[in-house]
This record gives structure tokens, C-alpha cells and sequence, in this order.
């Protein structure tokens, strides 16, 4: 199956790619724009076929190296 | 060993198309080249071997343009290790140590995708030095944009930048120089041209001619996906509006890779292990497999199903063109082959043996087991096209009498505005945006940064522990790019002098003595033939240079075809120069950091004021003739200012070139810190032709005794005036203008961030 | 006094840090390969400057996760002094031994300039030779060098007099003026609480010689030393 994770800046942490990306579609003629977060996208393919035993192996994965918890939260979503 | 297989005819693989016209014809193969083709083959072409032959008959691999000029250039010194034809230059820089380096550029895929089209630039010629078993010590890079008012302008600025950065900073290789220019004749077709440096013992040197029947061939690296198929063939075509939709074959750079490469090739060659190496730049696997064959005089088999493949369901075709990057082909002594593998698999690098050579003088390629290509080498190479395109010089424009360029007034504040509004202009504002976001300080050798000095000064590693070195101290090597395509525009002949005169002024500014050069000649369609004159007349000037100074020409690189809709760039042959100082510690900068030291200029001064910065920027024209390069006067003055230099009679020098005598003032003002004040001598020229024309072959020297510098000077039949001394918070010139160092400052350091941080 | 310092694939200043350290010490450091679970004995270990692992994923996190790392932590615990400069502070900071996280710069570029930096405290290891309230110029050259902690932390930081280098105006005014990053309280360098191991973002491994950046990084190698040998 698949695992993917999403990691995002907590709340709070400034993120400066994420206000340079909001001023320029700002710029760009979509003033709509608000607050913008950038955050990362991996996908992982795993052999396991087990969703409660694979979503606690990734879990261990976020905390141990895909996300820095200090700054980071994450989200684990399982296809296939 | 030796195969029969070229007796076979290749099979056609499942699929494969016919070859029609039309398809010869996407393959930039003009009608006669295929005649040409098919005269050699003895019969209809599959499809990788038509794209091999259209990758190495393009203008970017076979110079089949500018061969017959790019001869006239003197490439020969007692110094001279290895001139053009290989990876890069070698010069020999004593104490049993070779400098090895070559410019190169990526002009049309940094257009197209600006961030990874510098970085693979970068990317590339680190892999060109390396290769020939030099750890590289420097970069530099000479950029070109268009018009800041070019609504692309920013973009390109910023991804270049970013790009140069990117695959620099994390090679760990310091960027410690290079020039940026803007004109509207970029607007289309930007210029970026990247240098690298590397220092190697003369007796590791690695070239590419591949020796030994039966060798294997190794492939390391990076897997091969399918970028930049057919990059060497775009390259060497005009842009037209649907360029932009040609961005998937840019190739897209890993410097985390690089580095694993460039440490695992350094210890691979501290072996023995290997016989021949050559990296894969443009046209892959292709150009890199027939130099190695074509230059040891052998054939080779490859199998090409034993590429390391990033994609699934590549085919030969796209294995033998793609321009993936970070990869390298070497050939192996007999039975080395585990020994290699070891240290590639240490650095987490893939690692094949994909062939071997044979003594055919063909290049046969197998895709599991089936032949699909056979090509005799030879041919390839004698018979490949080569044009002597018709040639129109471009005459000289009539001089430009300075009493018909206006001066900037008659009030004080007239003149303080002028010099405000060149050093704010942008080619003479600060570059500190730029070059602050290269590490210019990694590996703790760069002893001149940018904007400290005319030339980049880095100290040579391990010189100074190397036996027989004469000096006490460090070794240094002193390196810079130039060129003036406004002259060049003007005048090719003077402009190829002019550009060859002043790198190597700028390595002689420091103290350095200048040994040799590399070329990047940067030009539009030389279908064209007064786009060829210009070629023709800028080789020319340049081999007039570098014969008279001893400069020989040892690697370089062609860029034809820079034009967008029929508007082709101004000529720019960008000349790398590389120099030596036996003692570090005797250079000098251009920085003027402290106050009471003589200013005195060296050389004539008649005002000249055709195709000027001051007049260009303040009044809107260029025109007239390029200030006319004196080589011998040129060489008087500038064997006199090194002397002096190492002699330690100098405090600072900086030489004479864009803008002229007050902005070359103004520069050392800022970069020390500290203001000074002129007067002009008697019987100088109109004070504006004085203090802004770009006369050459001359220097600006701050001194302890001014005194005894004119004299010496004057000794030497040098023309020599003392004109101030440094000191006080303005620069100021007597009875003209005085204007506060940071009311100048303000103006130069805020044009580039200020453009840069604006909106589009 | 004997140091070591950590290679991993990607590091870049192992050379110049080596360069500082034989300088000083008049003896070469050992290098000491990533998957190398162990190492011999030394009185210093140096995680230097570079790219490792490219930066990808976070700047650090993966060499963070290597075996040489692991040992670090080991014989950090049992006191002995841990150095990491740039790539260095990422890594102990992705490694745990050290609070807080660098981020990328505020203004998104990569930087590399003379930096004015006022050392906070001379009580230590590795700033003995530095008086508190010093003003020293050595450069950074890095893309992630804004330090950030949570308040909490932060507070602690400033507290316990964990902080080792704040960036600062020519004249020492801590003002915001030096930051090149946007480094949160202007942090330029961190200790641990018990002050052996120290995480810098600037270079004082490239300001040991005066024609190649001057001697102010020097003090920080001579403390060193001094304090260890």
C-alpha cells in the first residue's frame, strides 16, 4: 500500500516561503489570497498490508525523521 | 575479443519509424549533411545512430562553424600542459602543481529554465576539471541579462543567481568572481557563462583517449532518466517563440550527487587504476563514448540494456542522447573493476560495466544482444561538416572627438549627480545581491574576494609545503573574466584585443603574472555573414593579444545561434584568465583602506569618450570607435605596475576600464572605506574626457611615496602622474565636485536590491 | 589535544575546520566517516559545515539519524565537548543535543558575509579566550541559519545563560541590524546546559589567518585548547 504524509509548520511558526508565495500571487492579481502555509508532500510505498500495523510504522517514521517536531506537525493518510 | 558484429547490419527495434525528411530535418541535419551521412553509413540509418550523428554533427559539438577561426588562436607556451581539445586547459604553475580550468557556457536552457539551466552549468564545467584529476579550488561566472525593464529580466536574475548558488555552495567550491552586465540586446538570449579552476599534480593528470583492446568501459554516476534529450542539438538552433514550451529537455542538477562524484573520482585517482575518463556533458553518452574511442584510435562495444536507467521503458535511442547529469565514463585497467566498485558503492553512487573496447575503429551498440547501432568512428570525426561560413568585417567606426560629447554641467552638483548616476547605473552598481549569495569563502583559501581587488585571489593548497618552491610564502592564483561587448559591437577586432588586454590587466592589478586563457565566444547566427565577421574580427583581435602578451588560449567553448526573431545578442567573447603569484602576501588589492597615501595614474590619459559608460548612460548614445588597444604599451605598463607590486611599493591598484578614472577612484573609495581628493594635472583633456574616458592600459595605484613611484615610472619610459591622496569622508576632485562616500554608497549598493525586491 | 571530526556525505568544511584545528593545535584531527559506529577516544568532536545528505528532506535530519551520530550522543552524554558548526548546528539540534531548530533565512537566500558577533559569556570551554561583551567578525555562509524555539525554551535558554553568540552591530549594539537571518533574540550560537557542546551558524574556522578573513575565529580554537589539553 501506500502511505501519504503531509508535514506542515505548527501554528505560529513563521514560514517564510509561505508569506513570499502569498505576497506574490497577491501580486499576481489574486488579492483573495490570505495566509499561506508551504509545507512538504512524500509518498511512500510500503510492503505492509496491515493499515493499523503501517500507519504505526509511519507514525514512527514522522517522529523519527520525515518531520522535525519542534517546528513541524504531520498527517498520515493510507491508500490502496 | 574483437567482434565481428559490425559486419552485421543493425536491427530495427519494435516501433521504430521510418527515417523521412522530415524527421532528418527535427534532427537539425541540413540535406547535404544526410548525403553525407548516408555516403558514410553505406546505407539507411536507424534511428540512434541518425540522432548520434545529428548530436556530434551539431554546431555545439563539432564547432563545424568556428573551427576554422577558432585555429588562428595561439594555444602554445613553455607553460602550456595542454591546450584546447581535451576536458579543460592545463597550465603548469610550478612546484610540480598544474592549474587546470575552462569556461563554459549554458546560455539557452537558463533562458528556459533559469534555476537549473546555471546550476547545471555550474554542474558541468566542475565535472570538465575534475575529470582531468584536479580538485577544483574556484568559480567564477559572467552573466549577461537584458534590459532590467525587460519584464523577464528579474526572473532570469534571480533563478541564475539562485542556480549558481545552489550548485556551488553545496559542491563546497568557492564563487570568488565573475562580471554582470545588462543591455537590451540580451533581452531574448541571456548569457551565462561559467569558469571553474582546479589545481592538480602535473604527474596525475587524467586526459580522455582511451588505450587497451579488451578494457572495460564503466559508467558511474548519477541513472540515466531522459532529460535534456536533444539539448545539444537546441543549443545550437535561434530560439523562436516556442522555445519556451521546449522546457522538459532541461536538465535538472543534484550537487549532492556531484560532490559524492567529484570525492569518489579524486580517490579512484589516487589509484591507478584508471586508463582514460571523460565526463558525460552535452550529447551524454554519445560524445563522451567516441571521444574516448576516437582519440585512443579504437572501436567499442556497448551494451546498452547495462545502463543504469532512472526510468522504465527507455530505449537505446534515449539512452545514447540523454543529458541526465553527474555522470562519467572511464575505462578501466583489466581487472580493476572491483576495486573501483568498492569505492563508488562507498559514496552510494550507481556503477556499471557496459562495454569494452575493441580494435574495429566502430561503435557497436547491443540492446540485449541485438545489435542497434554500428558506426565507424573515424569517419564521423574527418568527415564531420565543417564550414567556412562567408564573412563580412564590421569597419571602424569614425572616432568620437570628446568636444562633441556635452559635459554633465557647469555647477558642482551637475558633476556630484553624474558620478551618483554611473555608479548607480546597471553594470556599475554594486553586484553584492549577487555575490553574496555565492560562498565565496569555503575551503579558506579566497585571499581576494569580489569586489576587493581586479582579479579573484585564491593560495594554491599545498604550495607552500611543495618541494623546491623558491618563494617563503603561499603561492596564489590569481584569476578573473572580461569583456566589453559594447566594444566588441563597435569593433571586433578591438573589442577581442580590448577583452584579452584587460583580463590580463586584471590579473597583473594583484600581482599576479597572467599565464594563460580561456575562451567563451558568445555570438548570434553565424549563417549570417556579418554575425560571422564579427567572429572572425574578435578572433582576430584576440589572437593579436594573446600572442603579443604571451597569453595563449588553452580551452574554450562556442555559442552560436544567440538570437531571438533575427535579434542577435552583442558579440561577447568572454575571456577567462588564470595567473600566479609566487607569494601571497605580496599582492594587492584595489581597496583603499587607509588615508594619506599617494594616488597616481599610470598610463595615457587622451579622454576617450566613443562607446563610453559616461556616455552611454548619461547622454544615451553609443557610438563612435572602442578605445584602441596599444598591446606593447599595454604590456610596458603593465610589466612596470607588477613590478612595483611585488617590489611591495603598492598599497593598492585598481586598473582602468568601464567608466574610467573617477569611477575606478570611486570603486577603491567605497571598498576600503575611505574618501580622497584629485586634481587634474596640467594639460589634461577636457575634465569630463579626463575623469570618464576609458583609455587603456591603465592603472590607478595608491602608494606610501608617490614620489618615488612617478619616478620609477618615468625610469621605465612609463607615463606617470601623481593626481591626490586618499583620505576625509568625500571623494572629492578639485574645483569640480565633492561628494559624500556615503551619499555614493546609498546610490550603489541600493540600485540591485532595490530592482531585485520591486515588484514585476 | 586530540579531535575528531564527522564526515558525512554531503559535508563540505570538514577541510577547513581541519585547516583551523592543525593551525592551532599543530596536530592533523582524524576524520571519522558517517557509518563509523565507533570511533577512537578523542578530547573534541566536530560536526562541520556543508550539505549533508544534500539538505533534502531538512537541513541535518538524516545525518541526525546516522550511526556515527549515535555514538556522538553517547560520549556527549558522558561529557565529552561536541562542536557543530552550520551544517554542524543543524545536525545536534536534528540529533536532540542541543534545543531549538534552524530554519530557513527570512529573506530565502543563501548569505555569506562578514558577520559581527558579541560573545555573551567567557565561561566556557570553548570562549575562555573571549572576554564577555567581545565583539568578533567571522563570516556565515549558510541558507538555514534562523534559530527558532518555543517560547519555553527560549526562556530557559536566556535563563540558564545557554546562549554563546548573538549577532551584533560593528559597535556590539544587539539591535537586529547584524542578523543576516532573522535568528530569533539575534542567536548565533547555543550551548547545552552544561556548556560542552556548543552550536554555531558562523564560520570561526574561516577567520584563523589575517590575508584569508582575519583572526577573530582563532580565540574560539585556542580556548579549546587551553581548556582540553
Amino acid at each position: 500500500m501506500k502511505a501519504r504524509v503531509h508535514v506542515t509548520l505548527k501554528n505560529g511558526v513563521l514560514d517564510p516561503q509561505g508569506k513570499a508565495i502569498g505576497h506574490s500571487l497577491n501580486r499576481l492579481g489574486f488579492p483573495e489570497v490570505g495566509d499561506v502555509r508551504q509545507g512538504k508532500f512524500i509518498e511512500l510505498e510500503l510492503a505492509e498490508t496491515d493499515q493499523a500495523k503501517a500507519k504505526a510504522r509511519v507514525e514512527d517514521m514522522c517522529k523519527k525523521l520525515l518531520a522535525n517536531t519542534v517546528i513541524e506537525n504531520y498527517s498520515i493518510e493510507l491508500v490502496g | 575479443m574483437t567482434v565481428a558484429q559490425e559486419k552485421n547490419p543493425p536491427v530495427k527495434l519494435p516501433n521504430e519509424p521510418a527515417i523521412t525528411p522530415q524527421i532528418v530535418a527535427e534532427h537539425g541535419l541540413a540535406p547535404d549533411e544526410y548525403e553525407r551521412l548516408l555516403k558514410i553509413m553505406g546505407r539507411e540509418p536507424t534511428m540512434v545512430e541518425l540522432g548520434i550523428f545529428s548530436a556530434m554533427w551539431s554546431e555545439h559539438c563539432s564547432y563545424k562553424s568556428s573551427k576554422v577561426w577558432l585555429k588562428k588562436l595561439p594555444t602554445k607556451a613553455p607553460w602550456v600542459i595542454q591546450g584546447p581539445g581535451e576536458n579543460a586547459g592545463v597550465i603548469d604553475i610550478g612546484d610540480g602543481q598544474a592549474a587546470i580550468f575552462k569556461m563554459e557556457s549554458h546560455n539557452h536552457p537558463s533562458y528556459i529554465e533559469p534555476y537549473q539551466g546555471a546550476a547545471t552549468g555550474v554542474g558541468g564545467i566542475l565535472r570538465d576539471v575534475f575529470t582531468m584529476g584536479a580538485r577544483p579550488v574556484a568559480n567564477l561566472n559572467a552573466l549577461r541579462f537584458g534590459d532590467p525593464k525587460n519584464p523577464r529580466t528579474r526572473h532570469l536574475v534571480s533563478g541564475v543567481v539562485a542556480g549558481i548558488a545552489g550548485y556551488g555552495n553545496c559542491m563546497g567550491i568557492p564563487t570568488v568572481g565573475g562580471e554582470t552586465n545588462f543591455h537590451a540586446a540580451y533581452n531574448g538570449n541571456i548569457l551565462v557563462n561559467a569558469m571553474t579552476v582546479g589545481v592538480a599534480p602535473t604527474d596525475k593528470i587524467f586526459y580522455a583517449a582511451a588505450t587497451g583492446v579488451g578494457n572495460p568501459m564503466v559508467y558511474v554516476g548519477s541513472k540515466t532518466g531522459r532529460d535534456g534529450i536533444h539539448g545539444a542539438t537546441m543549443s545550437s538552433t535561434e530560439f523562436n517563440e516556442d522555445s519556451e514550451s521546449k522546457r522538459p529537455t532541461v536538465q535538472v542538477g543534484d550537487p549532492f550527487v556531484e560532490k559524492l562524484l567529484l570525492e569518489a573520482c579524486l580517490e579512484l585517482m589516487a589509484t591507478d587504476a584508471i586508463i582514460a575518463i571523460q565526463d558525460m556533458g552535452a550529447a551524454g553518452l554519445t560524445s563522451s563514448s567516441f571521444e574516448m574511442a576516437a582519440k585512443g584510435g579504437l572501436g567499442l562495444v556497448m551494451e546498452l540494456d547495462k545502463v543504469p536507467m532512472r526510468e522504465t521503458g527507455m530505449n537505446p535511442y534515449e539512452l545514447m542522447l540523454s543529458e541526465s547529469q553527474e555522470r562519467m565514463l572511464m575505462v578501466l585497467k583489466p581487472g580493476r573493476e572491483d576495486e573501483a566498485r568498492k569505492i563508488f558503492e562507498k559514496w552510494e553512487l550507481d556503477f556499471a560495466v557496459i562495454g569494452h573496447l575493441t580494435d574495429t575503429e566502430r561503435m557497436v551498440l547491443t540492446w540485449h544482444g541485438d545489435v542497434v547501432g554500428n558506426i565507424p568512428i573515424p569517419p564521423l570525426v574527418t568527415e564531420a561538416p565543417m564550414y567556412e561560413r562567408p564573412w563580412t568585417l564590421t569597419p571602424l567606426p569614425a572616432e568620437l572627438d570628446a568636444a562633441k560629447v556635452p559635459a554633465p554641467g557647469n555647477s558642482p552638483a551637475d558633476w556630484q549627480a553624474s558620478l551618483v548616476a554611473l555608479m548607480s547605473s546597471p553594470d556599475l552598481a554594486s553586484k553584492a545581491w549577487i555575490w553574496h549569495q555565492y560562498d565565496h569563502l569555503i575551503m579558506g583559501n579566497t585571499a581576494i574576494r569580489p569586489q576587493g581587488g581586479d582579479a579573484a585571489l585564491v593560495r594554491v593548497p599545498g604550495a607552500s609545503k611543495a618541494a623546491g618552491h623558491k618563494g617563503a610564502g603561499h603561492k596564489g592564483l590569481a584569476m578573473t573574466s572580461d569583456c566589453t561587448p559594447r566594444y566588441v559591437q563597435a569593433h571586433p577586432e578591438t573589442g577581442g584585443r580590448q577583452a584579452v588586454a584587460e583580463a590580463w590587466r586584471n590579473i597583473t592589478a594583484v600581482g599576479a603574472r597572467p599565464l594563460a586563457v580561456t575562451d567563451n565566444m558568445n555570438f548570434g547566427n553565424p549563417q549570417k555573414p556579418e554575425i560571422m565577421g564579427q567572429f572572425a574580427g574578435a578572433i582576430m583581435g584576440m589572437a593579436e593579444a594573446c600572442t603579443a602578451l604571451d597569453f595563449p588560449v588553452v580551452s574554450g567553448n562556442v555559442s552560436l545561434y544567440n538570437e531571438t526573431e533575427g535579434r542577435p545578442i552583442l558579440p561577447t567573447p568572454t575571456i577567462g584568465a588564470v595567473g600566479v603569484i609566487d607569494d601571497i602576501a605580496t599582492s594587492v588589492g584595489s581597496r583603499l583602506v587607509k588615508a594619506g597615501l599617494a594616488l597616481v595614474l599610470i598610463g595615457d590619459t587622451r579622454g576617450w569618450l566613443g562607446q563610453s559608460i559616461y556616455l552611454r548612460e548619461l547622454h544615451g548614445r553609443e557610438e563612435g570607435a572602442p578605445p584602441p588597444v596599444d598591446l606593447a604599451v599595454e604590456r610596458r605598463n603593465g610589466d612596470f605596475v607588477r613590478d612595483q607590486i611585488v617590489g611591495r611599493k603598492v598599497e593598492a591598484c585598481h586598473d582602468l576600464s568601464d567608466g574610467g578614472l573617477l569611477v575606478a577612484l570611486a570603486e577603491m573609495c567605497l571598498s576600503g572605506s575611505t574618501g580622497a581628493s584629485i586634481r587634474l594635472p596640467a594639460g589634461a583633456p577636457a575634465p569630463h574626457a579626463f575623469l570618464y574616458g576609458e583609455d587603456q592600459g591603465r592603472y590607478l595605484i595608491a602608494t606610501d611615496d608617490g614620489g618615488a613611484l612617478v619616478e620609477a615610472a618615468t625610469r621605465a619610459g612609463v607615463p606617470a602622474v601623481l593626481l591626490g591622496y586618499s583620505g576625509g569622508p568625500d571623494i572629492a576632485v578639485e574645483g569640480l565636485l565633492s561628494v559624500p562616500l556615503q551619499e555614493l554608497r546609498d546610490a550603489h549598493e541600493a540600485w540591485l536590491p532595490g530592482y531585485m525586491n520591486s515588484a514585476a | 589535544m586530540k579531535s575528531a571530526i564527522l564526515v558525512f556525505p554531503g559535508s563540505n568544511r570538514e577541510g577547513d575546520v581541519a585547516q583551523a584545528l592543525e593551525l592551532v593545535t599543530g596536530r592533523r584531527p582524524s576524520l571519522v566517516w558517517h557509518g563509523d559506529g565507533d570511533f577512537e577516544k578523542v578530547d573534541l568532536i566536530v560536526v562541520p559545515g556543508g550539505f549533508s545528505y544534500g539538505d533534502y528532506l531538512r537541513c541535518g535530519a538524516m545525518a541526525a539519524q546516522s550511526p556515527v551520530m549515535a555514538e556522538v550522543k553517547k560520549r556527549a552524554a558522558q561529557g565529552v565537548p561536541v562542536l557543530g558548526i552550520c551544517n554542524g548546528f543543524q545536525i545536534v539540534t536534528e540529533a536532540g543535543l542541543l534545543p531549538g531548530t534552524l530554519m530557513r533565512n527570512s529573506h530565502l537566500k543563501f548569505v555569506c558575509a562578514d558577520v559581527h558577533l558579541k560573545v555573551e559569556t567567557s565561561q566556557s570551554l570553548f570562549t575562555n579566550r573571549y572576554q564577555a561583551g567581545q565583539v568578533i567578525k567571522v563570516p556565515v555562509a549558510h541558507a538555514e541559519g534562523n534559530y527558532f524555539a518555543d517560547p519555553d525554551t527560549m526562556k530557559k535558554l536566556e535563563d540558564r545563560g545557554q546562549i554563546a553568540f548573538r549577532y551584533c552591530a560593528p559597535d556590539g549594539t544587539v539591535d537586529g541590524r547584524g542578523n543576516p537571518n532573522g535568528s530569533s533574540s539575534n542567536i548565533a550560537g547555543v550551548f547545552n546546559e552544561t556548556k560542552t557542546v556548543l552550536g554555531l551558524m558562523p564560520h570561526p574556522e574561516n577567520a584563523v589567518e589575517p590575508m584569508f578573513g582575519g583572526t577573530d575565529g582563532r580565540g574560539l580554537f585556542e580556548g579549546m585548547v587551553e581548556a582540553l589539553s
